[in-house]
């Protein structure tokens, strides 16, 4: 792997401050029609990861005070409705079941309880790396029909996509998948659309563009007028996109950007792309916070219909309110902080959690408690 | 959703779930002032001598691993154990269970690895005991030893006594145990060079303690890793301890592995490592002797004890900060 | 929201591949990269590689921070005053 330059503290932080210089820059010659010098400049991260990694550089620390960043719904357990998680875990319940799931899905509450519980109890509950362990899971235990939990937005969806080729191929009929695989494109749009919250340029997902192509954003920052940059998760270059954002709202500018080149391409990687449609095609789904978005989720094709779990097994996957009083649909929409929810850090804690968004790593909460509660 | 009619993996996996289990339904039960300080080992104070006395049950998968065995871990993690309160280990026992139809090869295998192991550390497997169990009704085997030590006169390591401005050192590289055993396991679908720690440390703490007398506590990062050991301390003491992240010594493939599994390589487990706070004018001489002793070669400071909230806050190599948490329990491989 | 990690492909057989990950040997499917060889770097996610990584890219972006530290070392050379050390 080609080695990363600034590797030294000391290098970092010149490259650091050179960015935050000309960052400090864009934002003072800002036109002041269009952005109010009491009014926020507000840049979404769209990515979970990127949340992530924003905090733990202390990157807001760093910023001019009237830059704000907003986490977008770019957290896949987070965005996932809660009724996903009630079927999943009737699904472990039943005799002759069992669930395969990433990690991140098991300590998501449902309604009720979580995947971790009932698997306390005796419910069939495995935990995978990857949806080829649970293709193996359905060879070997040919007594049990296998459901996986296809979560994941277009990094993700290739893969589940491929396992069921695979499937399809040889004859497996004991492996179905349970989909929520989600498009962060028409997300977006949604936000955009609803008004709700004032977003003035993007800091697209560095592993989904991956495979959508930078160019994917163009339509959206044409429609809208909102530049958008793809950017990597170095901290370093976190920055350097944040800066691009700046410089290009400085200029009156809102094209796409990718900065993020040693791993995305303009095109995307057309073969995950064609391995996808050659499974799933686009569906009205339910996101945890922001309701049905039209084509927003995969759905299994009608020709794979057998490996199908919500058909196998007659599961509907409704877009209900979230119990207990959480309010991961707000944060998640970007209309408050974590700390404005009344549950933050007191009746949900990354320990003892109510709603996703404190559960996921990635979730805009857990983030917040974890990194911006160490000031002070 | 915290009250469990049910006992959870995650309740053993020394994190705040473990934490919360053993002060709810065991401390409440057993009113001990030794059992409640939670200490690595318990000090009983007799006339003219303190004994150290712990114990601990193994119940590794797989039994056999790169770089050891549950036979060596027994050894190590219980003479450890009584290290920590700094003791002299004197003698363990030994308490075996083993499943019906148990290779008689594999059985002997862990026997010779327990002998070679108390050889190394310097202590006699005194007592013990064997049980045999039917084939449904346990994994193969588990060992469980208890350990006995003399803390010497004037030498008293305690979590609570950390304080403003002492040094906070690692004897080495972390995380290194955990990933090995996660690799074992075929799911995971990965090869990994490297080896468990698992070590008995004599030798280290003998030496750090001899170059620092006024050393304060040590502890060491076992299940749930650094983030486990430094937020007990942090606890204990009431303070705040302050990490440099880019300071802790973690090797090139455990960093790799935990990339790729979404692992925090603080939180993984160790087997063959210390955690030291020690007064800052005694922390160039304990390095020092961390890394002329065996096992202690990659020992490094890592950060400093200082008045604040008990909290642990970890730092990185940008400037920014964030609070190295308790963790939960089980880490589980993630794709987010 | 997608946990990716960089590697180098040092063996196949078909779509199995094993990528070297800072030491660790790790087992990834290679079905969404069909152009990739042996010895290329690829970026591994859940259990596959989402894509060939491009030296040239990755080598474009450690230039494009480096011009930035030389503009800064510039910048205080250009500012340091006879005597400074």
């Amino acid at each position: 792997m080609p080695k990363k330059t600034s590797e030294t503290p000391t290098d970092a932080r010149v490259t650091r401050n050179r960015l935050c210089a000309r960052i400090a820059d864009h934002v003072a010659a800002l036109d002041a029609d269009r952005f109010p010098a009491d009014r926020p400049v507000s840049l979404m991260e769209v990515c979970g990861t990127h949340t992530v990694s924003i905090h733990r550089a202390g990157l807001r620390g760093l910023l001019p005070a009237r830059i704000r960043l907003v986490s977008g719904p770019g957290c896949p357990v987070c965005v996932t409705p809660q009724s996903y998680v009630d079927a999943l875990i009737a699904l472990s319940q039943q005799p002759g079941v069992r669930v395969a799931t990433y990690g991140d899905m098991i300590r998501v509450p449902g309604r009720e309880t979580t995947l971790e519980r009932v698997q306390g109890d005796g419910a069939r509950v495995s935990v995978v790396y990857g949806v080829m362990d649970a293709l193996k899971l359905a060879r070997e235990r040919t007594d049990e029909q296998i459901v996986f939990a296809g979560v994941g937005f277009e990094t993700t969806a290739p893969t589940t996509a491929v396992a069921v080729k695979l499937a399809r191929g040889e004859g497996i009929g004991n492996f179905t998948v349970l989909g929520a695989h989600k498009l962060i494109i028409p997300a977006m749009t949604a936000l955009l659309e609803g008004g709700e919250v004032q977003i003035d340029g993007f800091l697209c997902p560095g592993h989904v563009s991956v495979v959508i192509g930078a160019d994917a954003y163009r339509p959206l920052a044409a429609r809208f007028r909102r530049p958008c940059v793809v950017a990597g998760f170095e901290p370093l270059e976190m920055l350097d996109a944040i800066e691009r954002v700046l410089r290009q709202l400085a200029a009156g500018k809102a094209e796409v950007q990718n900065a993020y080149a040693k791993v995305v391409s303009a095109a995307g990687n057309r073969a995950a792309w064609a391995t996808i449609e050659e499974v799933f095609e686009p569906a009205d789904t339910p996101w945890r916070g922001l309701g049905v978005i039209p084509r927003s989720g995969l759905a299994l094709r009608e020709a794979l219909a057998d490996l199908d779990a919500a058909r196998r097994f007659g599961v509907e996957i409704t877009d209900q309110e979230d119990a207990h009083g959480c309010r991961c649909g707000d944060v998640i929409r970007g209309l408050i902080e974590p700390p404005e929810c009344p549950l933050f850090g007191g009746a949900c804690t990354p320990a003892n959690p109510v709603g996703p968004c404190m559960v996921s790593r990635e979730g805009n909460c857990q983030a917040h408690y974890k990194y911006a509660r160490s000031d002070g | 959703m915290t009250d469990s009619d049910h006992i959870l993996l995650a309740h053993g996996g020394g994190g705040e779930l473990s934490d919360t289990l053993v002060r709810t339904e065991i401390l409440s039960r057993f009113p001990s002032r030794e059992l409640a300080r939670m200490a690595d080992s318990a000090v009983l104070d007799f006339p003219g001598t303190r004994l150290a006395f712990t114990t601990d049950g193994y119940v590794v998968r797989p039994l056999f691993f790169h770089g050891g065995d549950i036979g060596r871990l027994c050894v190590a993690g219980t003479v450890n154990d009584l290290l920590m309160s700094g003791a002299r280990p004197l003698a363990l026992s030994l308490g075996v269970i083993v499943r019906d139809g148990f290779p008689m090869a594999d059985f002997r295998r862990v026997l010779d690895s327990v002998a070679a192991t108390a050889r190394e550390a310097g202590v006699e497997i005194v007592t013990g005991d064997t049980k045999t169990v039917g084939r449904a009704a346990a994994d193969g085997l588990f060992l469980t030893t208890s350990g006995v030590g003399v803390v010497p006169e004037g030498r008293r390591l305690d979590y609570a006594a950390a304080r403003d401005a002492d040094a906070v050192l690692v004897s080495g590289t972390v995380g290194d145990h955990g990933i090995a055993i996660m690799a074992e396991r075929e799911q995971l679908g990965f090869e990994t060079p490297v080896a468990s720690d698992a070590a008995p440390l004599v030798e280290l703490v003998e030496a750090l303690l001899a170059a620092s007398p006024g050393a304060r506590c040590l502890k060491d990062p076992t299940r749930g890793g650094l983030a486990v050991a430094l937020n007990e301390i942090a606890r204990a003491s009431g303070r705040t301890l302050v990490v440099d992240e880019s300071a802790v010594p973690v090797r090139d493939a455990v960093a790799g592995a935990c990339d790729l599994l979404g692992l925090d390589p603080l939180t993984v487990a160790n087997e063959g490592k210390l955690v030291a706070v020690v007064p800052a004018d005694e922390a160039e001489a304990a390095l020092r002797a961390m890394r002329g002793a065996r096992y202690g070669d990659e020992a490094a400071v890592i950060g400093r004890v200082q008045d604040g909230r008990p909290r642990v806050v970890g730092t990185s190599a940008l400037g920014g900060q964030r609070i190295i948490e308790m963790p939960y329990g089980e880490e589980l491989p993630r794709i987010c | 929201m997608c946990l990716a990690v960089a590697g180098k492909l040092i063996d196949r057989s078909d779509n199995d591949g094993v990528v070297d990950v800072r030491g660790n040997r790790v087992r990834a499917r290679l079905d969404v990269v069909p152009e990739v060889e042996v010895g290329d770097h690829v970026l591994l996610h859940a259990g596959f590689a989402i894509t060939v990584i491009s030296a040239e890219e990755a080598a474009a972006t450690d230039q494009a921070f480096e011009e930035l530290e030389r503009a800064e070392e510039d910048e205080r050379n250009a500012d340091r005053r006879p005597g400074d050390a």
